[in-house]
């Protein structure tokens, strides 16, 4: 199995290496082919491997493939750790892969850089199933980095647009930021645990339970909460957590495919993989789990709610990807992991499906994005507009769709759930289908119904997209509506995860969750006795009364009533002001104050010039002292025999 | 001493072999160049070649990881003779390969040359195998002989002369400083004059001020070739004044037998009265890195330059040895054969600008040498890297080597200032390289030396660049030559 594995993760990285450096010539049609023959062929693999593992019994794997580097007694070892929550990983990042793939073929057509875009896209793949497929913390690091290394190329992939420019590096910023606190967080575990590798660190944690870090004289914390703190502060700035999540809505200036596959289905649920992974961590510490739940309920709602106020297509989307992330890690708060990797798996499938349904909108509307300038296109796009309205209805968690069932899961193991803070998220995820469903029908009803806003040469062009754009939305809208139905019970409430993912008896949501759980058709039909599919009909209703039956009067009325807290929203609550003047401000005052008292006056004045001036003269000087004169050659060297003579026969 | 000549094979003459094989090609090529055509030495140049080969092949027959003692114990062949002579061996080889062209173009390819060059190395030879102190003088001396009379080779050159007479007025001084050590050392040890045996004879638990007179003095005198400031003087001058092809030839091989020299008397001699000579190289090797290092910048011409950079290299070396440790020891060896191997190459790169009726031996003529010729400016590149000791170039190791070594004996400042010193050689280093790549060049002719020029500097830079990736063997070599 090791070669299939290894097969996997190289197949890709293949692809991406023949399309990155010989993509002139190969031409574009060699680029697409052979990169999406490298992802075709990780995704029959991966499927090969989770049917060998869920069926067919295969026991965990977890060795190292070869030693990178050994220093003393550590070895960093480029390894794999495949178990169940593995496998599905993988077969979701390929499967949504390997549909950008074909899709982009038809997004970026006549784009000068095609052959970069799919290099980039397949070393994206590969770098994601490294992280993924990692068996140490040191291989998760580098698929972590590497993720967001091709991020920022995607995201800047238009390097001559200057908002792209500033917006991966904004992005590339920001998740330094988290890095750091993941950084320190592995940092701590090789200090402590004396390992980076995954099941030894798991074996070591029992022993390091009690361990106490006293971080400022006086004040201790335990062990397990400063590691997985730190672990989660890397979460939140891979999976844009507030305060970290202000480069998301910016990254949507990259092509949509990369929407799609890297800011939505794939790259930002890393943070949220990362600490299922780490559960055994994350349980031992409630104050950690409480703080986790406590940032993602803040993250679920606030964000869901500037998706009302946004006008462009593909930020919508990205709020929304924003609010879902945070029900996701909610989910990890209330100890609800299988649910928070469960709703990962549907998002990434329904979401994926949502972007590239908008893309083929953009494609339709000649790269035009704002939602206000579209309406009416139901009757020219056909295809897009029904797989559009399936992502829509997973999206506010319509029963029976897939969303409905991951969004409920986590809803009620956070009602279940005892921690500080679990009564606010609760609240707040509530809220947030009401808010969700608003604002996903706000955009829906805005862009397919309605009075058709558009300029009239794009209304006289306005047509269905090509096959190859089609096939996907089709190929995605089919697991975006079904695959919950077929996978609640199993991935839920079989086991399915086994020692992947630990949860202590008390924090154990799941299994309340399970008492109430008589199959994936009773949860359907119980879904209308409660208040969350209500509220997301509510949503859809004012939207509908608002944007369908009377359009010129109430969004208005509403803009007039709320005019305050519409100001906070349009203002996306001050956090990129915010962060412009105290951090960018600061530091760049900071960095001023260095550069001319440290760089200039010390180091280049003082020091560098400095020493370099006082060296020249000093040349200058001792040069004389050949003069050329062998009688003054002579009376040096009898000088010199007589000074070291004196000092050594009589001095010493 | 029983008062009855040795038989002759008692005087165990096989371990001389190879001296005794040069002597007698030196007298022939003596003899037969009168009779050969006034134009072109051709035969006496191959008839030179011809001899190092055969002395390299028979030095490498005889090689053994043994000491081997003959002509009465007067001669010593251990594996660091045997090392240091197949590198003089080779070193002179090349230095006559790339002069050919140069001499001739200045009408001073005379048959004289090669014998002198062939006498020199008899006396280092002589210089790296002695056991005894008259054998010392002796190789010194004929040696020494064989280089003033090179330096002078150009008669009718003004500065050539001067230095010639500069360099033998205080060579014949250092001679004597050397030779009073000697005699001081034959007095107090009671009339040994076999270095083993002043070894045994000096055990005394606090030398006497006579002892310590003679160790300055012999000090003195043996660093005084290597150009260990404050005796350095002379080697600016006669460096510069000498024809670049005399130049190559003072600069390479004699630092080998210069170092064999200072090993053998301090080391295996006086090893025991380490405390007395440490100090003194400590001061020397002090003054020569700031010298060599800080006056190298001042200099217009690269010739000269190069010579102050000798200065810094000798004293690096030097460092190696005032360690006083086996390591050490192998450290400063290693070092002298990557030096003979870069100032091949340096000393090399004037030949290959040198044209008929000029020298090129400004830093100016360097300008833009990359257009004219990119693999002679790559090649330049490396040497002056690897003289800067940049990694991974061979300098670098040899640099790694002396400091490791100095190191291992607690001398921290000692280590830390050569570091800084060697900071401000890259500086000179480093700007020539900049003249190289960077400048305009005022002589826009593709360079057109001959192809042995070029093909040895070829060589140095590959062999510069090949231990610098893979230096174990080279290492390797040079602790083996300690019994490492």
């Amino acid at each position: 199995m090791e070669k299939i594995y290894l097969a996997i993760v190289l197949a890709p990285l293949i692809g991406a290496l023949i399309a990155g450096l010989f993509g002139r010539k190969i031409g574009n049609v060699g680029a697409h082919s052979v990169t999406i023959l490298g992802v075709a062929i990780a995704f029959g693999l991966s499927l090969y491997a989770f049917y060998m593992h869920v069926w067919g019994g295969l026991p965990t794997f977890s060795a190292a493939v070869y030693t990178w580097a050994a220093a003393d007694s550590f070895h960093f070892d480029i390894g794999f750790m495949i178990d169940h929550l593995t496998v599905l990983m993988m077969v979701v990042v390929t499967s949504v892969s390997l549909m950008v793939h074909i899709y982009t073929v038809g997004y970026m057509v006549g784009d000068p850089g095609y052959q970069r875009f799919f290099s980039y896209i397949s070393l994206f793949t590969f770098s994601m199933l490294m992280l993924v497929m990692a068996n140490n913390l040191l291989q998760l690091f580098f698929g972590w980095e590497a993720v967001g290394l091709v991020s920022y190329l995607l995201i800047g992939f238009w390097y001559k647009k200057e908002t792209a420019i500033l917006a991966n590096l904004k992005a590339f910023i920001v998740n330094r930021v988290g890095d750091f606190g993941f950084l320190l967080g592995i940092a701590a575990i090789l200090m402590y645990a004396n390992t980076l590798d995954y099941a030894t660190f798991f074996e070591r944690l029992p022993a390091l339970a009690g361990v106490k870090v006293e971080y400022w004289p006086g004040v201790e914390w335990s062990l397990p909460t400063v590691i997985a703190i730190l672990l989660f502060i890397g979460a939140m700035g891979k999976s844009a957590q507030v305060p970290l999540h202000v480069w998301l809505p910016d990254s949507m200036e990259g092509p949509t495919p990369i929407s799609a596959l890297i800011h939505a289905a794939t790259m930002v649920t890393a943070g949220i993989f990362m600490v299922a992974r780490f559960s055994p961590v994350f349980e031992l510490s409630d104050a950690a789990l409480s703080f986790v739940m406590v940032i993602g309920a803040i993250t679920a709602l606030f964000m869901g709610l500037l998706g009302i106020v946004q006008n462009d297509i593909k930020r919508v989307i990205a709020y929304s990807t924003l609010s879902q992330l945070g029900y996701m890690t909610v989910a990890l708060g209330a100890s609800a992991y299988s649910a928070a990797i469960f709703h990962l798996m549907t998002h990434a499938f329904f979401k994926a499906l949502l972007f590239l349904a908008a893309g083929s909108v953009i494609i339709a509307m000649h790269h035009e994005q704002d939602i206000r300038k579209m309406g009416g296109l139901w009757k020219y796009m056909p295809i897009t507009f029904v797989t559009f309205l399936i992502g829509s209805l997973a999206l506010i968690g319509f029963p029976g769709t897939s969303g409905f069932f991951s969004k409920d899961s986590i809803i009620l193991a956070v009602q279940a759930s005892h921690l500080p803070g679990a009564t606010f998220a609760y609240w707040s995820v509530l809220l947030g289908v009401f808010v969700t469903a608003f604002y996903t029908f706000r955009m829906f009803f805005l862009v397919f119904f309605g009075k058709e806003r558009m300029d009239a040469p794009t209304r006289s062009h306005l047509h269905e997209s090509p096959k190859v754009v089609t096939l996907p939305l089709i190929l995605l809208a089919i697991p975006a509506l079904l695959v919950g139905y077929f996978t609640i019970d199993p991935l839920l409430y079989s086991g399915f995860f086994g020692t992947a993912i630990e949860v202590l008896p008390a924090h154990d949501v799941m299994a309340t969750l399970h008492e109430h759980f008589h199959g994936a058709g009773a949860m359907m039909l119980h879904g209308f006795t409660s208040p969350v599919v209500w509220l997301s009909f509510l949503g859809v209703a004012l939207a509908g009364l608002m944007y369908l039956v009377l359009p010129n009067q109430l969004p208005m009325l509403f803009a007039r009533i709320f005019a305050w807290p519409k100001r906070v929203l349009d203002g996306a609550y001050g956090f990129d002001d915010f962060n412009n003047v105290i951090f960018g401000g600061g530091s760049r005052l900071l960095g001023r104050g260095f550069w001319r008292i440290g760089d200039v006056r010390l180091i280049d004045g003082l020091m560098v010039n400095g020493t370099a001036h006082l060296i020249g003269v000093t040349a200058l000087q001792w040069r004389k002292i050949q003069t050329g004169y062998l009688y003054h050659y002579a009376f040096v060297m009898i000088l010199g025999l007589i000074g070291l003579m004196t000092w050594i026969v009589f001095l010493r | 001493m029983p008062n009855v000549l040795p038989t002759i094979a008692a005087l165990n003459l096989m371990p001389i072999l190879p001296e005794m094989i040069l002597a007698g090609m030196a007298c022939l090529i003596l003899l037969i160049d009168p009779f050969l055509p006034r134009h072109g030495r051709n035969v006496s140049y191959a008839l030179t070649l011809l001899t190092l080969i055969v002395l390299f092949i028979v030095t490498l027959l005889h090689m053994s990881p043994e000491v081997r003692l003959s002509f009465g114990g007067m001669v010593v062949n251990d594996p660091m003779s045997d090392l240091m002579k197949l590198v003089s061996y080779v070193a002179l080889a090349a230095v006559l390969v790339m002069s050919r062209g140069y001499l001739r173009d200045r009408g001073m390819d005379k048959g004289e040359y090669y014998m002198l060059a062939l006498f020199g190395l008899l006396g280092m030879m002589i210089l790296i195998s002695a056991n005894h102190l008259l054998l010392i003088y002796l190789g010194l001396e004929l040696m020494s002989l064989a280089m003033y009379a090179m330096t002078a080779f150009k008669r009718d050159d003004g500065r050539a002369s001067e230095a010639a007479m500069k360099y033998f007025v205080l060579g014949a001084l250092a001679s004597g400083i050397l030779l009073y050590g000697m005699s001081l050392l034959y007095g107090v040890t009671g009339g040994q004059l076999m270095l083993t045996d002043i070894a045994t004879a000096l055990t005394h638990d606090s030398p006497s001020l006579a002892l310590k007179a003679a160790v300055v003095l012999l000090v003195v005198g043996a660093v005084f070739k290597l150009g260990i400031a404050p005796f350095h003087m002379w080697l600016p001058d006669v460096y510069e004044g000498a024809p670049t092809a005399v130049t190559l030839y003072l600069a390479t091989a004699p630092k080998i037998a210069a170092l064999a020299m200072v090993i053998r008397l301090l080391v295996d001699g006086m090893g025991g009265l380490m405390s007395d000579w440490q100090p003194i190289l400590i001061v020397t090797v002090v003054l020569s890195l700031a010298i060599g290092n800080v006056v190298a910048i001042a200099q217009t011409s690269f010739k000269r330059m190069l010579t102050y950079s000798a200065i810094s290299h000798v004293g690096f070396i030097m460092l190696g040895i005032l360690a006083g440790t086996q390591a050490g020891y192998s450290a400063a060896l290693f070092y002298a054969i990557a030096y003979v191997v870069m100032s091949i190459g340096a000393f090399g790169m004037i030949l290959l600008l040198a044209r008929q009726g000029y020298e090129a031996e400004n830093l100016d003529d360097l300008n833009g040498l990359n257009d004219r010729s990119p693999v002679m400016a790559f090649v330049f590149l490396l040497l002056m890297f690897s003289m800067a000791g940049i990694p991974f170039t061979l300098g670098f190791w040899a640099k790694l080597a002396v400091l490791q070594a100095v190191v291992g004996v607690g001398l921290w400042w000692l280590a830390v200032y050569a570091v800084v010193m060697a900071v401000i050689g890259a500086f000179y280093y480093l700007r020539a390289v900049k003249f190289v790549y960077f400048d305009a060049p005022t002589d826009t002719t593709p360079v057109n030396a001959d192809w042995n020029v070029q093909g040895v500097l070829a060589l140095s830079g590959l062999l510069v660049l090949i231990w610098g990736l893979f230096p174990s063997a080279l290492v390797g070599l040079a602790t083996r030559a300690f019994g490492g």
